[in-house]
């Protein structure tokens, strides 16, 4: 039987990862990466990440299910959610 | 760059009042002839309508007036891409004009017969050919003209670059400090000092009419949005046809579909005209109808991220067309003002004709239409 603290399979680029109930995206990015990993680009190309994790400083944003620019550590993973990390 | 206090005490060719992207490209012209420029300028370059619009660089056939400046500025602003640098930037985004209805594609193949005639080049797009180049558009539209001629600059980096060019060429800057009156043959700033100038210009944007009274200018407030980065949501400046009912209009208030991409991805969101409305805040109500239209024609905008709303004045005359020329009654006076929604434009173009006036050599184009004198000569007409 499923319950709240079961762990959560996501997807980030296409690859399936398995995090603790509970973890943000931007945690589950950062638990499920090899290396730094890199959230997102600046618009000169420099790799971005997340910098305050609480929503303010907006250097966390990724695709979620989608929708392009939410902040990722501010979103906790769901069972099934399709991160990107390829954005601006 | 800037004036030294010992410049300050000579005399100087031509005092311009004013440093958005009128002022700047008028320094550059006049100090690229010759004169000696003073740009005085009381807080950023290119701060104010400058900073506080598209920066859509456009061909309008309103009228033939209005078509023949801005045509003339196009053209200015193709050659000078030449010579702008990538960091400053200048893109030929384009613009499609979007027809919702057969009424405005009957528009649209007007206004193509009108460019092609004047060797605009302009293109009927059919639905499929529109939905093909900006598939986040609304189905059901009529089709669109596209004007792959037209482009966008970021208008406060241009002025500044263009003040650059100008004090290149032998003009200087004096900031911080604002003129309080035009005399003839010397302004008076708010400390007191006086300026000498042989000729003074008034490219003070929406201050104009203060330090020239009887300028009939009036403040059309407009709002703007922009979003978070989306690169590849919108590829062409949108205007819809309708907009153009909108902008002639004088009703108090109206809203336009007219967004723009950026080099960063975001979207610029327009577009909107109110008259009598004294303060600079945004107001919500006016977004909200703004916001909404957007909406109606990219349903995709609503789910779009804004961060940031602001609102600006553009200086709006009576018919729409800007006053470049000698004041009517001070031979010493020259305006560069009223530039309403198409400022950055037809800043070259006016930067053109006004250098010839005052240097005494033909305009490239008939001045007339742009004279100070035609609203104080109006009772002459039968």
């Amino acid at each position: 039987m499923k319950s709240a603290s079961d762990p959560v399979s996501v997807e980030i680029n296409k690859t399936s990862g398995v995090v603790p109930a509970g973890t943000t995206v931007a945690a589950a990015i950062m638990l499920l990466s090899n290396g730094l990993p890199r959230l997102r680009e600046s618009i000169t190309g420099t790799p971005r990440g997340a910098l305050c994790g609480m929503g303010t400083c907006h250097e966390c944003r990724v695709t979620i299910d989608e929708v392009a620019q939410r902040r990722s550590c501010l979103v906790e993973c769901r069972p099934g959610m399709r991160i990107q990390t390829d954005g601006l | 760059m800037l004036a030294s206090r010992e410049q300050l005490a000579d005399t100087w060719d031509c005092v311009i009042v004013g440093g958005g992207i009128v002022g700047t490209a008028c320094a550059r012209r006049l100090a690229g002839l010759g004169d000696r420029c003073l740009i005085i300028e009381p807080r950023s370059i290119g701060g104010g309508a400058t900073a506080a619009g598209m920066g859509h660089v456009v061909v309008m056939d309103d009228s033939q007036a209005q078509f023949v400046l801005t045509k003339l500025s196009r053209d200015l602003w193709d050659e000078l891409s030449r010579a702008i640098p990538a960091s400053v930037g200048m893109r030929h985004r384009g613009t499609l004009w979007i027809a919702s209805d057969r009424e405005e594609m009957d528009g649209a193949e007007a206004k193509e017969k009108f460019y092609r005639q004047r060797n605009v080049v302009a293109e009927i797009l059919s639905p499929g050919e529109l939905y093909r180049r900006e598939p986040n558009l609304r189905p059901g539209l009529a089709g669109a003209l596209l004007v792959p001629g037209d482009s966008v600059v970021y208008p406060p980096v241009m002025a500044r670059w263009l003040l650059d060019e100008a004090c290149q060429r032998g003009a200087r800057l004096l900031t911080h400090a604002a003129v309080s009156a035009i005399n003839t043959g010397h302004v008076v700033l708010t400390d007191g000092t006086t300026v000498r100038a042989r000729r003074i210009v008034n490219a003070a944007g929406m201050h104009a009419a203060i330090l020239t009274p009887g300028l009939p200018i009036r403040a059309r407030k407009g709002h703007l949005a922009i979003t978070d980065r989306y690169p590849s949501f919108c590829g062409h400046q949108l205007v819809e046809l309708g907009y153009l009912k909108n902008a002639h209009s004088h009703d108090r208030e109206s809203v336009a579909f007219n967004v723009q991409p950026r080099e960063t991805g975001q979207l610029l969101i327009g577009s909107s005209r109110q008259y009598d409305t004294e303060g600079p805040e945004v107001e919500p109500r006016i977004l909200a109808r703004m916001l909404g239209r957007a909406i109606e024609f990219m349903p995709g905008v609503a789910s779009l991220s804004t961060i940031r709303v602001w609102a600006g004045f553009r200086a709006a005359t009576p018919d729409s067309l800007p006053i470049i020329g000698p004041h009517e009654s001070n031979e010493n006076l020259f305006l560069a003002c009223g530039h309403e929604g198409l400022g950055i434009t037809t800043s070259l173009g006016t930067a053109e004709v006004l250098a010839a006036m005052m240097h005494g050599t033909t305009p490239p184009i008939p001045c007339e239409p742009y004279l100070h004198s035609r609203f104080t000569r109006r009772v002459e007409h039968a």
